[in-house]
């Protein structure tokens, strides 16, 4: 065990140069990775977490962008929405909906008064607010749109635009807990063709669970599993030892798994330097700051939060879901804070469509088109970029999108990820600089 | 498919002189039981020890026959009551209504009929939901396993998803056609096909018109269905075989020929011309040696071996199963025949070579250990988790399988839903009812009691082993187990039989067939 535990370290420590020997190993890595210790050419810094970290939040459902970001200077606005439309800043409270949060008053757009939160990072300079990001010939469809933004292509067809980032910066390799999601299904936006996420719902179901059947099942299982790469492996890996056979391919994975099961359940088992509140999001946030904190290899991490196709009934349902996703990234914000890793972390938040200008005859909006994404933290160049959609000129009722998503993706992955965007996304976009220069 | 073709020369000059036909029969000795147990495996779902031996007295011959003509076996499956009527197109009062309730700007009729269609909706999942473990439990409970089996190969090849067409009666009219084609004739599937309002729906062929092509099926019957992608064609013969499919629709639940949106001028599809329809255009596909050589490479990546990159002898076999069904004119039967009869199919190299789909690892594990069923909804949503929901595959690819099927987290899903289907308990955590089924496990291993009726801790543990992994006890798996059982006693009760179940479960080469 100790031997394979120091063979593992040394995957995460050199990174994909030498987990790219997880192609051949068991036998290539006890023949040569000692000798490739000296490499000058492996220039990453053991111990020292200088990587920068990625987090995608989706919303999923058609976040109704028009009631995120408000554009209360345009009377068009309220004309579009009698009931549903939120006022300007300092209005008095009507029904019980409060008035919009002061955003920028020269360009007339406030935030949706529950985005307390946004507003507070807003003022920290951590908030870089996109307006009418989307592409053309928008799609209405939830999931056609959905797979639109994860493939970063408009035929919505191949790998993910996280996982070709990773394809591209590992040279063919996959790195070992590079990705991972928490939820039930990876995303496909981090699937790679050969770049692979780790997803899991809840930390405590991304473990064997035979072992609660009888104490004594743990040892046995442990050696079946951990057999995987180095010395102890050959005579369980047989004479297939050595070679790319089906077996071997599982025998690593198996062990993968069991070493990222340990690193993530010890990770999250520390309690957080903050308070997050009890949402769905900030549970999910809050495993990912205990990751982030524990110094995984992580380089992207995803979230999610659904409930956003609000047909009918909209104004509370929205409210709530504005101050679910305010108060949990706000937390997250906090306690990267508290672990001094907010420099080094960046948050996405988008959705794969907005909604219709119109609100509808149920109280509520249909899918609509572009809408505005965020990206948070202390990398993010803070203010508001791109001008509001406007509202009189439509596409068939809907919103023309005034910035391509993949520009979005440009600025995070040359900017950021410092990774070939126009490789990764197939195309050249605009990068409209939304990260901060350092 | 560019290592098959640039091996393929090669291979068709010196396997003759090789004496490598990997298609002959197997020599009728050499069907034991392990080879029995992979056949069962590959061509179903796996079996108890009992059918396992039953196969074997059969002989190679009789045993194959047994499962390719399961035309002549009795259906047992439950029928089902599923409704076609959900989805239906709203009738002309209805149209009328929501006209006049959108010109006169009748808010609340508007919203009723919204919410109308929302319940509509709502049910229809609800109904695919219901049929996802109709088709889970008919894969359990089915005499004729190779049918199912081929009807989940069909649905990955002519790969559909409900999400987007949203009408589960199409879904199952779909699955309907392709259980019924499965052994059948390839052109009748893809004649099929190209009629099905499932397919035609989720590949947009019911836009594709005169005036205003849209090349969605064509490109994919070509790319997909048929020829595999890049295979000897080109973006022209894409645009020429969309102008033949259009018009083909369908109105409610069945195939509709609108001939008013057929393109009846003349077309040039791969080196062809004429006034093409939808039938000539599957003709001239499949005339196509590419064709042949596709749907072989599907077939050998399903039944025999899915690793990365096929062997010599794989690509053999590939080769000549390609031939086999240009020789057949497309019947599937034979070649399927010929396929389990070979002495490929049962080579080493292809033992223990197939990932198995978490279809096939439910299944399977389920009927070779004689499991309860357990919740058949905890089921689905396992097989969710490991990455294939029945009649929701990701993509108009549907799924890559092989490796794909592994990750860090779908193993940890697979290793758990052993324990589930075993002992009955939820993972912590998991949204699954646990399940106090009854399960006597000891049937395993019943035949190994002597004549005293004792039981040999080691011998069962053995037995056990070689029979979870199709033959492969391994010495240092073996020795890792009998260090557990040895520690918990020296008889055999069901309690350590489910254990040990528990733990080959658990091992890296069970997700193997």
């Amino acid at each position: 065990m100790h031997d394979l535990a120091f063979t593992r370290r040394l995957f995460l420590q050199r990174g994909c140069a030498l987990a790219s020997l997880t192609a051949t190993v068991p036998y290539f890595i006890e023949q040569s990775a000692m000798g490739m210790l000296g490499n000058p050419l492996l220039s990453s810094n053991p111990g020292v977490p200088d990587e920068r970290i990625l987090v995608v939040v989706q919303l999923g459902g058609g976040n109704d962008g028009l009631n995120t970001v408000i554009p209360y200077g345009d009377a068009e606005y309220y004309r579009a929405r009698p009931q549903l439309g939120i006022r300007g800043p300092g209005a008095p409270v009507q029904n019980g909906q409060q008035s919009a949060l002061e955003l920028n008053q020269a360009r007339g757009v406030g935030l949706h008064p529950n985005l307390v939160g946004f507003r507070e990072l807003y003022d920290a300079g951590s908030l870089a607010i996109v307006q009418g990001v989307g592409y053309p010939n928008p799609n209405r469809s939830h999931f056609t749109s959905m797979d639109i933004w994860h493939t970063g292509r408009l035929d919505a067809k191949g790998s993910g635009w996280i996982g070709r980032y990773f394809d591209n910066a590992c040279n063919g390799t996959p790195i070992p807990e590079g990705a991972i999601a928490i939820g039930r299904a990876a995303p496909l936006a981090m699937e790679g063709e050969v770049q692979r996420p780790i997803s899991f719902e809840n930390p405590s179901m991304f473990r064997w669970m035979g072992e609660e059947l009888h104490a004594s099942m743990k040892d046995p299982y442990d050696a079946i599993n951990r057999a995987g790469v180095i010395g102890a492996a050959s005579s369980a890996a047989g004479s297939n030892s050595g070679k790319d056979t089906q077996k071997a391919f599982l025998m690593r994975t198996a062990l993968d798994a069991q070493l990222a099961s340990d690193r993530i359940r010890a990770a999250v088992a520390k309690q957080p330097l903050v308070q997050y509140p009890g949402h769905g999001l900030a549970r999910q946030l809050q495993t990912i700051g205990a990751m982030i904190r524990d110094n995984m290899p992580t380089r992207v991490y995803y979230a999610s939060m659904g409930g956003f196709d609000t047909h009918g009934g909209q104004a509370g349902a929205h409210g709530n879901l504005m101050r679910h996703l305010a108060e949990s990234v706000k937390a997250f914000q906090n306690d990267l804070i508290e672990q001094r890793n907010d420099a080094r972390v960046l948050t996405m938040v988008f959705s794969e469509f907005g909604r219709r200008v119109k609100q509808n005859g149920s109280g509520g909006t249909d899918h609509g088109t572009a809408a505005p994404t965020f990206l948070i933290g202390p990398a993010a160049k803070p203010g508001v970029f791109g001008a509001h959609p406007s509202l009189i000129d439509l596409d068939q009722g809907d919103l023309r999108y005034g910035i391509d998503f993949r520009s979005v993706y440009t600025s995070i992955l040359e900017d950021w990820m410092k990774a070939p965007a126009s490789k990764i996304l197939r195309g050249d976009f605009v990068n409209p600089g939304l990260i901060r220069k350092t | 498919m560019s290592a098959h073709e640039s091996v393929e020369a090669s291979i068709r000059s010196t396997a003759h002189f090789m004496g490598q036909n990997t298609l002959q029969p197997l020599p009728k000795k050499d069907f034991t039981y392990a080879a029995a147990q992979h056949l069962l495996n590959r061509a179903g779902f796996g079996g108890t020890p009992t059918q396992i031996r039953a196969l074997t007295e059969m002989g190679l011959d009789k045993a194959v026959d047994y499962l390719v003509d399961f035309g002549e076996l009795p259906e047992r499956s439950s029928g089902l009551d599923f409704r076609g009527d959900i989805m239906r197109q709203p009738t002309r009062e209805e149209q009328e209504t929501a006209r006049r309730a959108r010109i006169a700007g009748d808010e609340e009729t508007i919203a009723r009929l919204q919410r109308e269609q929302q319940m509509r909706e709502r049910t229809d999942r609800d109904q695919l939901a219901s049929m996802q473990r109709w088709w889970l439990a008919r894969m359990i409970e089915t005499g004729r396993p190779l049918e199912e089996k081929l009807t989940l190969l069909w649905h990955g090849h002519f790969a559909t998803g409900y999400r987007t067409i949203e009408n589960s009666w199409h879904m199952l009219a779909q699955n309907g056609l392709l259980r019924r084609e499965c052994a059948g004739n390839f052109a009748d599937m893809v004649r099929g096909i190209i009629r099905d309002p499932a397919m035609l729906k989720y590949l947009d062929n019911d836009e594709n018109r005169r005036n205003s092509p849209n090349e969605n099926l064509a490109r994919e019957l070509l790319e997909l269905f048929t020829l595999g992608e890049g295979n000897g064609y080109s973006e022209q013969d894409i645009k020429q075989a969309a102008r033949a499919l259009t018009g083909m629709t369908f109105r409610d639940n069945a195939y509709f020929f609108d001939a008013a949106q057929h393109d009846t001028a003349a077309k040039a599809i791969l080196g062809r011309s004429g006034n093409f329809a939808g039938d000539e255009l599957v003709s001239i596909i499949l005339e196509r040696p590419q064709c042949a050589r596709f749907i072989a490479t599907k077939l050998f990546r399903f039944f025999v071996n899915d690793a990365p990159q096929p062997s010599r002898d794989g690509l053999d076999l590939t080769e000549r199963l390609a031939k086999e069904l240009r020789d057949n004119r497309y019947e599937l039967r034979p070649v399927l025949r010929a396929l389990f009869r070979s002495r490929g199919f049962y080579a080493p190299e292809n033992h223990l070579a197939v990932v198995k789909s978490p279809t096939q690892l439910m299944v399977q594990t389920i009927r070779s250990f004689a499991t309860p069923t357990r919740d058949m909804s905890a089921l689905v949503q396992a097989g969710d988790l490991m990455g294939q929901q029945l009649f929701q595959p990701p993509s108009v690819k549907g799924w890559d399988g092989g490796r794909a099927w592994i990750n860090t987290a779908t193993l940890f899903v697979r290793q758990n839903v052993v324990v589930y289907l075993v002992t009955g308990r939820r993972p912590q955590a998991f949204d699954w009812s646990p399940s106090d089924m009854a399960y006597d496990s000891t049937h395993l291993v019943e035949h190994l009691r002597d004549a005293s009726m004792s039981l040999d801790p080691e011998e069962a543990t053995r037995s056990l082993l070689s029979f979870a992994l199709a033959g492969d006890a391994d010495a240092a798996r073996l020795a890792q187990l009998n260090g557990f059982i040895g520690g918990l006693g020296d008889t055999v009760t069901d309690d350590r039989i489910k254990a040990l179940l528990c733990l080959i479960g658990a091992m890296p080469e069970f997700q193997l067939c």
